[in-house]
């Protein structure tokens, strides 16, 4: 079976510590007959050599030895399923906040979230940082699985009051379509087959919803066309094409485009595709393109048709720091953004997100897993769109220049709610 | 590699993306690291990530070498294949022995029939530093195992060599950062999110040339620990062992004293796509004695800097 890339859809858990993500994926690969026979003889075996009953669905994407020692996921879990209509690319990310920056790294690239959360605790603090990042990162779409209803003896009454705390939340936060659901992922209720035990719910299963979503790709934009340049290939008898990963707008042979920051437009000559020569590109598709102007275009520059995009080498950014040790401001660091990678600085720091409130506070510091509004300065100029226009031209990260660690996420611009 | 013109932006199906994400992350190592390596067994998934290399960088020819850990124990269809492969693209071939390790002393020698998969790591570490390469592409996916289904596309490994399973950096976007320092390395994977099937119907769909062992033929084989394995120079029968006379094909290439073959008639590129799609056995479930010694086998080796 083919599948059109619409039909891909990559979706990445969220939610606190012991709330049932991993089960509720165990549960969902199990159920939709995702796992081989020796796959889940492994699972077995691993639960019974642990004491946890006749199958421990987290073992399904728990693979490392001390998760399974402790009980928690450390780092995220890729799992791929398939059912007659859709493709999934499952990211189960760790709950604890020591792992934070192991989330961000799965909901970075996903264009829907699945929020677990356990029905007799509500929305905990660590839900609310999840869906705060979730929604930083752009996702607009979740699916809310209210876990353990079984734990409640199947109550309506607590569900109600989970999902009304949990949608005051999402809305807070701007996202567009949020579908709960109730479910028991231990006993597999309302995970892929519906339950007999929610008379009075008459919504979908936790994979027909996933199904059904119209979630669109993260790699969808409302900017321009970009092409930001990794590399650039000599073509036999002389000229150049250059290559990069397309993303915004569909590109077309014969598009006056912009090769930035230099300011030069240029015409589209030719695209070629890893399966050939075509007219046109939709984003996502790696692509080399022959320009009808000499120019000295090269790794770092970028491709852009109008609306352009913006060059600078000072911008409002929204940071979620990892680094082990506090960040303040004048802190140099090297960034980052697309192919290009130049030293920068935190010039400013405006403000500390304040998890339970959403509200913007004054700070001299980010310590770990901290939300902020800062000023980036660079020393080379960035051709950036708005994190909410692109989110590959809106998006960097901050590289610690000693240990060459990844110290920080960042998206150009202030996301609505803050 | 198709000349005609695709009319319509909408002809992208998943194998499109799939393959422009490989791509993707061929040519941002390339740029970002010293000197890169493509490791290269002969098998699938590295026949697809050479395929790919070669894509990524037409008309030019490949900006790194290929680089076979070889253990010694090789199916010689595979060495075939390897030779023909790496001539078809003008790649270097570079080959670290793990027979040189065993006679320097590196590692202990299992003796003429001992399984040398665990030994490689050292053959590979040694050439790793001894070439000086900061960057090793492998042909490893996140569906084959559940300590491989955690690993980031670009790994860390530190000067001795270690992956970190606790401490992998954060991997944001498509913003592969490979900075490494002296002595550091990383692995990069540009199949991370392939599946077996995906791999499958993209041979097919490139028309690859494979290694004649995918597909179905006569072969002798000796059943042995839950495993088909073919009788020859490196599996000899053990007594009250019946050799069979079997239509088997091989699921996975690795070592020829660890790997099963499969009861399979699929002897067509679009037959495997078939038996692969209804499978309900893993590839290295069915075929793989080196995964078999313990619950996090794959882990512990990773660990110490297996591919």
């Amino acid at each position: 079976m083919k599948l059109a890339a619409k039909d891909l859809l990559r979706l990445a858990t969220v939610g606190s510590v012991d709330d049932g993500k991993s089960t509720l994926i165990g549960r969902l690969l199990v159920d939709t007959r995702q796992l081989f026979d020796d796959q889940l003889d492994a699972v077995a075996a691993a639960s019974e050599k642990r004491g946890v009953g006749d199958l421990d669905l987290s073992f399904v994407t728990d693979g490392l030895r001390a998760e399974r020692e402790q009980g928690i996921t450390i780092d995220v879990a890729y799992r791929y399923a398939a059912t007659p209509t859709r493709k999934f690319i499952i990211a189960d990310c760790p709950g604890h906040v020591q792992y934070t920056r192991n989330m961000a790294t799965g909901a970075s690239t996903a264009d829907l979230a699945l929020v677990v959360l356990n029905v007799a605790h509500g929305v905990k603090e660590q839900t609310r940082r999840h869906l705060c990042i979730a929604a930083l990162l752009g996702v607009r779409t979740i699916i809310v699985a209210v876990n353990k209803m079984d734990e409640v003896n199947w109550s309506e009454s607590a569900y109600v009051a989970v999902v009304d705390e949990l949608t005051t939340l999402a809305n807070e936060l701007g996202f567009e379509s949020v579908t709960p659901i109730p479910v028991s992922a231990l006993l597999g209720e309302n995970v892929v087959e519906r339950s007999s035990h929610l008379d009075w719910y008459a919504g979908p299963s936790v994979l027909q919803a996933l199904e059904a979503c119209d979630a669109g790709s993260w790699t969808h934009a409302g900017s321009g066309s970009r092409l930001p340049i990794q590399w650039v290939l000599r073509q036999n008898g002389g000229g150049r094409t250059y290559a990069g990963m397309l993303n915004g707008s569909t590109l077309h042979e014969g598009d006056t485009v912009t090769l930035l920051p230099a300011n030069i437009e240029t015409t589209i000559t030719s695209i070629t595709s890893g399966s050939g020569p075509r007219h046109a590109a939709t984003a996502g598709l790696s692509i080399d393109v022959g320009l009808a102007d000499e120019t000295d275009a090269g790794r770092g520059d970028l491709l852009a048709t109008s609306p352009l995009p913006t060059v600078t080498k000072e911008f409002e950014a929204t940071v979620c720091w990892f680094g082990e040790q506090p960040v303040r401001a004048g802190q140099r660091l090297r960034l980052k953004h697309t192919t290009k990678v130049t030293p920068a600085r935190i010039r400013e720091l405006s403000g500390v997100v304040d998890i339970e409130t959403l509200s913007v506070e004054a700070g001299t510091q980010l310590a770990t897993n901290d939300i902020g509004l800062v000023t980036i300065q660079t020393a080379d100029a960035l051709v950036v769109d708005d994190y909410r226009d692109n989110r590959v031209t809106g998006s960097f990260v901050l590289i610690d220049e000693v240990t060459n660690a990844t110290v920080a996420a960042g998206m150009v611009g202030r996301a609505s709610f803050l | 590699m198709t000349a005609s013109i695709l009319q319509a932006p909408d002809m992208t199906d998943h194998l499109d993306l799939l393959e422009s994400h490989a791509i993707f992350i061929l040519r941002e190592v390339v740029a970002e690291c010293e000197k890169p390596v493509l490791l290269f067994s002969g098998g699938k998934d590295s026949a697809v990530l050479l395929h790919l290399a070669a894509k990524a960088f037409a008309p030019q020819s490949l900006p790194f070498p290929v680089m076979h850990v070889d253990t010694g124990q090789n199916f010689p269809e595979v060495l075939d294949f390897r030779d023909d492969a790496v001539a078809r693209h003008g790649a270097r071939l570079v080959v670290a022995s793990v027979q040189e390790s065993i006679d320097q002393g590196r590692v202990a020698d299992p003796g003429p029939l001992g399984p040398r998969n665990r030994l490689q790591t050292v053959t590979l570490l040694d050439a790793i530093t001894a070439h000086g390469f900061d960057a090793a592409f492998g042909g490893a996916r996140r569906d084959e195992d559940k300590a491989r289904a955690k690993e980031r596309i670009l790994s860390f490994r530190d000067a001795f060599g270690q992956w970190d399973p606790r401490q992998q950096r954060p991997e944001l976007w498509q913003l592969y950062q490979g900075r490494v320092n002296p002595g550091e390395h990383l692995r990069a994977f540009p199949l991370s999110d392939w599946t077996e099937l995906d791999i499958w119907q993209y041979i097919e769909r490139e028309n690859m040339a494979l290694p004649k062992i995918y597909f179905a033929h006569e072969r002798e084989v000796v059943r042995r620990d839950g495993m088909l394995l073919a009788v020859g120079p490196f599996v000899e029968p053990r007594p009250g062992e019946e050799v069979e006379r079997l239509v088997v094909r091989f699921r996975t290439v690795g070592d020829a004293n660890l790997t099963g073959a499969v009861l399979s008639n699929a002897a067509t590129l679009a037959a495997i796509v078939n038996e692969i799609a209804l499978a309900n056995v893993s590839e290295r479930g069915a075929t793989r004695g080196d995964d078999k010694f313990s619950e996090t086998a794959m882990e512990d080796r990773k660990r110490e800097g297996y591919f």
